[in-house]
């Protein structure tokens, strides 16, 4: 989650507030495909997040290209309205009610990590969730890819002039984020309740996730998204009631010391 | 763009044209949503001191408006406390949160500012959420009236809405004399080019901090406004939806023009209600962000921003 966010944000200078909508139209895709045509868990890994990056892409083409010259703020509030009428749409789809996603099979059993059980589930999607960021971060550290997209956001005029297209590039990079943010979604249909504001409830984690770690930095937010995990486990343990607020508690603490953030360079831009 | 809120002719008749729809609001929609309106507006003037005049956008002003309606139900409901002493009470805490929020979130500029102010409301949601004895959680706090102010018993909605309205024409009057003081300009200053007003000697760090504990104090008042007017404040009023809906409406009507966001929040709150009645329901936001979502791409100015412009600039920009 964090890391799409982070490697949209670093690309394009767009604050995609709508990636937490990308997130629950990721479960929903694997929910209804489960549904419909009993679209197996594995499958559904791979497609919903296909489905979902073209709904992103076609997004992205149509609209939101028309706000890059602008300040970042617009992108931001237009991803705001997009919240706004997908999760309500959603809503009028699916209902308010949550739905639940069967864990799939052959993962369904428990593990005795040797001081407690654990869903046999859950490691598989930490696991999972690890990997896809090891290969995020490899194709941007060490492809030709990688380093043209880095080079696109840091000179995108330099790059244009290289007869590279900046264009392209953008395009598929945020196709890419939303990818990875529909991937986390299907990841967390099993885990949590299949409903319109699953969203919601991460995306203002993941703002935090970014913001402590340092925006664009996707080595940063993957560090620190998996710290807070951490942190969060080990919270629900000590002290349930305030868990919520821990990972705000620790963003404030950060600013103080660190304004921009653990991982980001000291930058004043805005 | 400030010089042409009242300065121009046709600054004047927008406003003379609000003032008119504003006193006769409660003939033409219910009493109650009229209070609302109003409290909304005032609401969205005191965010427009924050972007408009600014440049921050904050994203988490529903912490004052929902926060300070918090304290004066709590105050009233559960500890007994006079009415007019509460309300005194609740706007103090909004503007002590402000002063301490603003200190954090002034150390970052632009989405990140943002982001801050967007997860600190988040913090004090989990407060709400968490302290239920107090909040009442997911009920709410209800007052069992609206109290009675200098005498007069507010209980009638006409009444009240007056009172509300007169409050919010104060707030609105403090806004325009800020924005137009030296201190307004320096505002200004810093929204169009802060590092030249770092080298002109000011200290911009400061000029913000009063700015966002102004705005947060008056998003205060109009939050106390309207958990008064609907005798209750509930978890919604701190939610960060509430946040986007007051930056929807300040830009919907038109940052920077004071007026503008009024006239947004009366646009959107009524429309809000007439669109609930109809098939979509309670979904009002399918409707209410495809609208924003086409002023955010097509006409950034505000409905009133419009108005005003300069036919001649308009066709440059």
């Amino acid at each position: 989650m964090a890391l799409g966010l982070s490697v949209i944000f670093g690309m394009l200078r767009i604050v995609n507030f709508a990636h937490g909508a990308m997130f629950m139209l990721g479960a929903f895709v694997a929910y209804y495909g489960f549904q419909l045509v009993h679209m197996p868990f594995y499958a559904a890994i791979i497609v919903a997040p296909l489905i979902v990056a073209a709904f992103g892409l076609a997004i992205e083409v149509l609209f939101l290209r028309r706000l890059y010259r602008l300040d970042p703020l617009y992108g931001l509030l237009f991803t705001f309205a997009l919240v706004l009428i997908i999760e309500d749409s959603m809503r009028l789809v699916a209902g308010s009610v949550g739905s639940p996603y069967e864990t799939p099979a052959g993962l369904d059993f428990a593990v005795n990590i040797g001081f407690a059980l654990f869903p046999a589930y859950r490691l598989f999607a930490i696991g999972f969730a690890m990997v896809v960021c090891l290969v995020v971060w490899l194709i941007l550290e060490r492809t030709p890819l990688g380093a043209r997209i880095r080079a696109a956001t840091e000179a995108p005029v330099l790059v244009r002039a290289l007869g590279i297209d900046t264009q392209l590039l953008v395009s598929l990079t945020f196709a890419a984020g939303v990818a990875l943010a529909a991937l986390g979604g299907v990841l967390a249909a099993p885990i949590q309740n299949v409903e319109p504001t699953m969203g919601d409830k991460i995306i203002i984690n993941t703002f935090a996730i970014v913001v402590i770690g340092g925006l664009g930095s996707i080595g940063g937010s993957v560090i620190t998204g998996f710290a807070l995990g951490l942190l969060q486990t080990l919270g629900a343990v000590i002290f349930p009631a305030f868990n919520d607020t821990l990972i705000f508690m620790l963003m404030i603490i950060v600013l103080l010391i660190r304004p921009s953030g653990l991982f980001g360079a000291p930058a004043s831009a805005k | 763009m400030t010089a042409a809120l009242f300065g121009t002719r046709r600054g004047a008749i927008v406003a003379a044209v609000l003032l008119l729809i504003a006193l006769a609001l409660p003939k033409l929609v219910y009493p109650v949503l009229a209070i609302d309106i109003i409290a909304y507006g005032l609401f969205a003037v005191a965010f427009d001191l924050l972007l408009g005049f600014t440049g921050l956008l904050s994203f988490g002003h529903a912490m004052f408006w929902g926060g300070a309606g918090y304290v004066a139900t709590i105050l009233i409901a559960k500890a007994n406390v006079p009415f007019p002493l509460a309300v005194i009470l609740a706007i103090a805490y909004a503007a002590v949160l402000a002063l301490i929020v603003g200190a954090i979130a002034i150390r970052r500029q632009g989405i990140y500012f943002a982001m801050i102010t967007l997860a600190l409301a988040q913090l004090q949601y989990f407060f709400a959420y968490q302290l239920g004895g107090w909040t009442g959680g997911e009920n709410g706090v209800q007052l069992s009236s609206r109290g009675t102010l200098f005498g007069i018993a507010l209980e009638n909605d006409i009444a009240f809405y007056y009172a509300v309205l007169a409050v919010a024409a104060l707030g609105t009057y403090l806004v325009v004399r800020v924005v137009r003081s030296p201190f307004g300009a320096v505002l200004g200053a810093m929204r169009e080019n802060e590092q030249r007003a770092i080298a002109l000697g000011f200290r911009v760090d400061r000029y913000k901090l009063i700015a966002f504990v102004m705005s947060g104090t008056l998003a205060g008042v109009a939050g106390v406004l309207f958990a008064v007017g609907n005798r209750l404040s509930g978890l919604d009023g701190v939610d960060w939806h509430t946040s986007g809906k007051v930056v929807m409406m300040s830009i919907l009507g038109g940052i920077g023009t004071v007026f503008g966001p009024i006239a947004g929040a009366g646009i959107f709150e009524s429309l809000d209600f007439f669109v609930s009645k109809t098939a979509i329901g309670d979904k009002t936001n399918i409707v209410m962000g495809t609208i924003f979502a086409l002023c955010v791409l097509l006409f950034r100015r505000g409905i009133i921003g419009e108005l005003l412009a300069d036919r001649t600039k308009r066709a440059k920009t």
